[in-house]
């Protein structure tokens, strides 16, 4: 059976840890990283990368555009 | 271990489905975490590239928050003076009728200092797109009280909360450009949650059409949050937003055309 | 073509040099006494000959902004108002002049301050040459004393603000504004089809994104814009001093006056010479840049020097900074929208100056 499976690339550097993708996520896949980045802002990572399906849900609210998406059907 | 080898298998060129658009610059923002302003931003930074108008755009920044907005975009650019947008793309959308002109603008510099140029452009009918972002605060002077301030709600200026009485009261401005003849499409979005970034998008692609059709004025308000301003987190003020702002601001069309609706 | 004899207000003038000059937009609001200028472009309807476009905008700061939004598209605009109106345009006008933009502003001056009065006057000379609005700026200012003069100031005052990338105004005065004069007005001229490199008119993918703005928020970067403007300047003021002198060569007394006051003082002249009184006159026809030099080089010949002047004094610290001590200098003036007779001025010169 094909299954949607998406994956997430986050810009680190350029997040400021605002939590509004990961609110956004309908999957879980997205949590705040332990440490935080150049400007010490606890940044957005697929903590959960197998529960991605790549709806982009994350990357359309997030402000700074720091999020790319790939989705593939396996 | 068959997983990881899935995730490498996905991150390909042919896979990609989402990526910022080439009109954002790669400028880092300068807003605060959370705020929808980027957001905005990229919407239409999005649109203006699907709609291949980066050589046909002539964009009016405003002042507040988003007066740095010219560093983001790769499109020509008017910094205008505080209020003084609409008036400035007047001039430029009768001089250039061929191009896409726009103006982005806070509450403060639309619905305060800048009332009289926004409710006349609008009356005139100038075939020009306004985004309005409306987060009820001055938020680069510091979170001061601003026209769309609502009632009870705290800034700098009105600390124990907005007292209608002693402040007056908070201006619905798109409701009155909604009134006047010259605006042919104004509606209210948001661009908190993925389902309202569709809608603000869509809002803004109708925007772009029926400019090219010289409709007259479009106008979108985008409710947004502050939450500098607001003293909130990203989220929590995403929150307040929605059980505070949107019942005084409810999103939605305010007056779409007449061959739309009556279909 | 030849050039076209006419018989018009000094505003109805400006409007036509304006068609005439090739004028790409004109943003207005009426005030007295120059309302005519807006009126007749109404009238005349150039969008539907030369495409040159007219708006009646909601204020004068409306229509400021608007003009900076013309000008940097490039476009030939232009604006007018009269006293009270020019206050309004000032946060505009330092806007244009931070911007670097190039645009025509005529001034039809009335008396002050406040809503003052409908008569002519001269007394918007500090705002119109020292800056007006806030900031370290300053305006190229055109003073003619003619309807011929309010004519081919258009298009000098065109040509002046796209040479420099500066606005550019015409101080005239309610005068000048409402008399009627022959008038030789140019040839129609096509509106120029040349788009500046710096202007915004949708990035093609061969240059980068063009940014029309005054602001920086590096301090630094901001003095080094400062002093490009101040480097500016001083090549207006280098290259494009104007003035005229009547019968200075031999003259003891000499007269420094503009627009009107220059029209009354060329018949003072008259007057004081019939007299004996040998007297000249030095008409600056460019306010800013002053003609300076000229003034300290007469300083060494005349005796006194008189700014004569519808305000209560203002151009007479520029007269008084060109000649540096070398002579004394009064100022003699009326105020309120009275125009200075010619009599009273060799009047006051025989009382309290010769005779003082």
């Amino acid at each position: 059976m094909a299954k949607i499976r998406g994956s997430i690339v986050v810009n680190i550097d350029r997040c400021k840890g605002c939590e509004v993708c990961m609110v956004s996520c309908p999957t879980g896949t997205i949590a705040m990283a332990k440490e935080v980045n150049h400007k010490g802002y606890y940044y957005a990572y697929p903590a959960n990368p197998d529960l991605c399906i790549g709806c982009a849900s994350c990357a359309m609210v997030c402000p700074d555009g720091v999020i790319t998406v790939y989705k593939t059907k396996i | 271990m068959a997983e990881a080898t899935g995730i490498k298998d996905i991150l390909k060129p042919e896979n990609l489905v989402y990526n910022k658009t080439k009109i954002m610059t790669d400028n880092v923002l300068s807003y605060c975490p959370g705020c929808g302003h980027g957001t905005a931003h990229r919407i239409l930074a999005e649109i203006i590239g699907e709609e291949g108008l980066q050589s046909q755009t002539i964009g009016v920044s405003p002042v507040g928050c988003s007066v740095l907005l010219y560093n983001y975009l790769d499109i020509d650019w008017q910094e205008a003076a505080h209020g003084r947008a609409p008036a400035v793309a007047t001039a430029i959308k009768r001089l250039l009728p061929d191009k896409f002109v726009f103006t982005y603008q806070g509450d403060g510099d639309l619905a305060a200092i800048g009332t009289a140029e926004t409710i006349h452009s609008c009356n005139r009918g100038e075939n020009i797109l306004i985004i309005f972002i409306n987060n009820g605060i001055y938020g680069m002077t510091g979170g001061q009280m601003a026209p769309t301030t609502i009632s009870g709600m705290k800034t700098s200026t009105s600390p124990y909360g907005r007292d209608v009485k002693l402040m007056g009261n908070p201006l619905k401005i798109t409701d009155i450009v909604a009134t006047l003849p010259g605006t042919y499409y104004v509606t209210r979005q948001s661009v908190h949650t993925p389902a309202n970034v569709r809608k603000t998008k869509k809002a803004m692609r109708k925007a772009v059409q029926y400019q090219k059709l010289n409709k007259g004025t479009c106008f979108i308000e985008i409710v947004s949050n502050c939450p500098s301003g607001w003293k909130m987190t990203p989220v929590l003020s995403n929150k307040w937003m929605e059980e505070n702002m949107f019942p005084f601001y409810p999103l939605g069309d305010i007056k779409v055309p007449e061959e739309k609706s009556a279909q | 073509m030849e050039k076209e004899l006419r018989l018009m207000k000094g505003n109805e003038a400006v409007a036509e040099a304006a068609i005439r000059a090739g004028a790409d937009g004109y943003f207005g609001y009426p005030i007295t006494p120059q309302s005519e200028i807006l009126e007749y472009l109404m009238e005349a309807s150039p969008w539907k000959t030369t495409g040159m476009v007219v708006l009646q905008a909601e204020s004068e700061i409306a229509a400021i902004n608007m003009v900076y939004g013309g000008a940097a598209c490039g476009k030939k605009v232009l604006t007018t108002s009269s006293s009270p109106g020019i206050s309004l345009k000032q946060e505009g006008i330092t806007y244009i002049a931070g911007a670097e933009l190039p645009c025509l502003i005529v001034n039809v001056v009335r008396g002050g301050p406040g809503l003052g009065t409908i008569q002519p006057a001269q007394s918007d000379y500090f705002q119109a040459v020292k800056g007006g609005g806030h900031g370290d700026y300053h305006l190229i200012v055109l003073a003619p004393a003619s309807v011929q003069e309010m004519a081919d100031f258009v298009g000098l005052g065109f040509d002046l603000a796209f040479k420099y990338r500066n606005p550019a105004m015409i101080l005239s005065d309610g005068a000048i504004g409402q008399m009627m004069e022959k008038v030789w007005l140019s040839p129609q001229q096509e509106r120029s089809k040349s788009v500046p490199a710096w202007a915004t008119t949708g990035k093609p993918s061969t240059r980068k994104r063009n940014i029309i703005t005054s602001l920086d928020l590096d301090p630094n970067a901001q003095e080094v814009f400062n002093q490009k403007l101040i480097a500016k300047y001083n090549e207006i003021k280098e290259k494009e001093v104007r003035y005229e002198e009547l019968r200075c060569d031999d003259a003891e007394y000499l007269f420094v006056a503009y627009g009107t006051s220059a029209r009354v003082c060329m018949k003072s002249v008259q007057l004081a010479r019939a007299q004996g009184i040998k007297v000249g006159l030095l008409r600056p026809i460019t306010l800013y840049p002053y003609p300076s030099k000229r003034l300290n080089q007469l300083a060494d010949r005349v005796k006194v020097m008189i700014s004569v002047e519808m305000s209560a004094g203002q151009m007479i610290e520029d007269v008084l900074l060109s000649v540096n001590g070398k002579v004394p200098v009064h100022h003699f003036g009326r105020m309120g929208g009275i125009v200075t007779n010619p009599e009273e001025v060799v009047e006051n010169l025989k009382s309290k100056i010769i005779g003082g």
